[in-house]
Parts: structure tokens; sequence; C-alpha cells
């Protein structure tokens, strides 16, 4: 600040993030955190996934390739 | 924008619901998925690929079925997101996640465009770009031209837009043999005729609720009394439609035989829902009773054929006609 005084409306507008942000309380944590650990199970399939695809197209190739 | 942001919905009526972002759980993020709907699909898909011809592994079989689940799931959010003001106000819809506050609709429409751009590219990565291509065209015609433009605009909404339910065999097919032929269109037909009667028969009993929110379904625009004949004239369509894989030389005589005898009852509960109006004094008793009939055993119906054609392909069933 420039030591200008703030006004109301700056004030306001400074925390407005403040005012809109609720409280996150416990439960509200909990199912983040539920999310959350789905979000990674289903990325870990798409991993698990992409891996046996791969594999299965290969298939008897991986063993007939030239070292 | 943060995960905790309030966001206002507001609804057709005026009504604005206020629902906090960060609020849903992984549940509910499923249910936006339609897993009744989505369970259906799954079945037909996986018919359709085992009766395709030759082979397919069976690691990228599942693959292919996952793609087809995900991607009927992700139109099913992006239905729910759009229509959520007319959810709110039907008893049948009211608590799905959305117009019940759990899920926001900008969430609901980040999960489905994420979870249908995501099941097109591992289908077409994983499996092959035609599926991909057919599974993406569904999608599209589900969300856009089904929910966003006739839906609300016209009464043979349920009849186009019966063909995105009509797809998933057809895209299994494409998943085994890379691409669309007699066969696989045959089976999208059986769907995409067995739709209009199947769902008529429950507006009918649902009419209401959908002239209540201004959707134009058949019963509300036409009339009950044209519904029940437009339920007869397309059952009259769907049982030969259900014998043209007989035809087309990929189904043998117990489903011809069996899909004749169910097609037939099919064809009774249809006419007996065509001669029943509501009685003199408006009582609609008998009349919702004659429908939900004929809705029950639709369901029932489409299952016991598609399951014909998988019992057939198991047993090594010759078709009549190779």
């Amino acid at each position: 600040m420039s030591g200008e005084e703030e006004t109301t409306e700056e004030a306001r507008e400074r925390n407005r993030h403040k005012i809109e942000a609720p409280h996150w309380d416990e439960a509200m944590v909990k199912r983040r955190r539920q999310r959350n650990v789905a979000i990674a199970w289903v990325l870990v399939a798409l991993v698990v996934l992409f891996f046996v695809v791969t594999i299965a197209k290969l298939g008897g190739n991986i063993a007939s390739r030239p070292l | 924008m943060s995960d905790t942001a309030f966001t206002d919905t507001e609804f057709a009526d005026g009504s604005i619901a206020s629902a906090q972002g960060g609020m849903g759980t992984a549940g509910d993020f499923f249910e936006l998925l339609k897993p009744r709907v989505m369970s259906l699909v799954i079945f037909t898909a996986l018919v359709g690929l085992v009766v395709a011809p030759g082979g397919i592994n069976p690691v990228i079989g599942f693959t292919a079925l996952l793609c087809i689940a995900v991607g009927a799931g992700a139109s099913g959010a992006l239905n729910m997101w759009y229509d959520a003001d007319i959810d709110a106000r039907m008893t049948r819809t009211r608590t799905r996640p959305i117009p019940s506050g759990r899920v926001t609709p900008q969430e609901a429409a980040v999960f489905g465009t994420v979870m249908a751009a995501g099941s097109v590219f591992v289908m077409g990565a994983l499996v092959n770009w035609t599926a991909a291509a057919l599974l993406a065209f569904t999608i599209f015609f589900y969300a856009v031209v089904y929910t966003m433009w006739l839906k609300r605009s016209t009464p043979q909404n349920i009849v186009i837009g019966g063909a995105a339910g009509a797809f998933p065999p057809m895209i299994a097919w494409a998943a085994v043999t890379g691409d669309v032929s007699l066969q696989s269109i045959s089976l999208f037909l059986i769907i995409f005729m067995w739709t209009p009667p199947h769902f008529w028969a429950l507006a009918l009993c649902k009419s209401g609720d959908y002239e209540e929110v201004g959707v134009p379904m058949l019963p509300v625009v036409a009339g009950e009394r044209e519904t029940r004949r437009q339920i007869m004239l397309y059952s009259l369509l769907l049982v030969p439609v259900t014998l043209s894989p007989v035809a087309l030389g990929f189904a043998g005589w117990l489903y011809a035989g069996v899909t004749t005898a169910l097609g037939l009852i099919f064809l009774a509960l249809a006419a007996r829902l065509a001669r029943t109006a509501p009685a003199a004094d408006g009582d609609i008793t008998a009349r919702n009773k004659a429908a939900m009939r004929l809705f029950g055993f639709s369901i029932l119906y489409l299952f016991l054929i598609f399951s014909l054609l998988l019992v057939e392909k198991m047993a090594g069933i010759a078709p009549v006609f190779s």
C-alpha cells in the first residue's frame, strides 16, 4: 500500500476469497480424501491396463524377437 | 476455479439451488454414470463382441467393453449436467446428484467430458480407431443430438435419440472386426426399434411429469391414444427386425423359435395396451397396468433376445442360413 487509506470496497475485494471460501470440516476433508483415493486407483488401473494390453498385443513376438 | 467454490444453479422455473463444489463422494460421481443404463449397454456390447466373426484377445475385448461402458456413462453425466433444471422438477429424477446438490453442474460437465475423451482415446489406442470413432459419435449423438437438441424440441425425440442406445453392440462388433457390417447393423436395428415401444409405455404413465417440465414426449403432444397406436406400430416393425440375425446367417433355430414366441407375446401385450383406454371416469389404473406390463416385459424381451445369440454362439449352434 502506498500509505493511502484503503476503502471498504477495496478491503472487501482484497478479502473476497476469504469470504467465499467455505470452512472445510472433517466430513468434507474425508470426502476429498476418498475422491483422491478413487482417482489414484483409476490411474493405477489405467497404467496396468496399458501394460497388459501391450503384452497381449506383442504376444509371442516377445519371445521370438532378435537379440 | 477453486474446488471449494459455491455454485448457484438457476433452473428453468426460476428457482436457484446453491451447491458447494467438492462435496460429492466418489459414489455420487459414479451415480452420474447412470449405472443401471450402463449395465444394459455392457450386456448388449458383450453380445456384439462374442457374436462378431473372428475373435478378439480377452484382454483387448475387456478393454473394449470398459471403454464402451465408460463412454456410455460419460454421456449419462453430460445428460444429467444439461438436464439438471428439469431433473429437479420430476419425481423420478429429483434425487440425482446435481438436483440434490451433492455435485455441482460444473463438476458434472468436467467429469463427463474427461470420461468421454478418455474412453475414446483408450479405445483408439488399445483396440482400434473404427470402434473409437463409433464410440465418439455415440457420445456426441446422445449428449448433443438427443439431450441438447431433440429431447426438448420434438415428440420424435426418443425415436431418433434411441439410436444412441443402439450403437454399443455395433461398437463392440467393430472392436473385433474393425468395420461395420450388415450383421452389426441388424443388432443396432433391434435396439433401435425396441426403444420407442419400451420408452413410450413408461412415458404413458409418467406423462404428467414430462408435461410439467415442458418435454414434448409423445403422450404429452399427440395424446395417449396416438401413443398407444404408435407403440403397436413400432412393435409390429420390431418383431420382424428381431429375426434379421437369422436371415443374415448368424442365428440358429433356437434363436428363431424362441424369438418368434417372445415377439408374439410382445405383440399381444402391445395390442392389449392399444385397446386399454382410460376408463370413462378418467381412471387410468387399467391403462397404467397394461403399460407397465409391456414396459417390464420389454426389458426381459431384449435381454432374452441378446442372451439367445450369446448362448447359441457359446454352444456352437449352427446358423439357420450360413
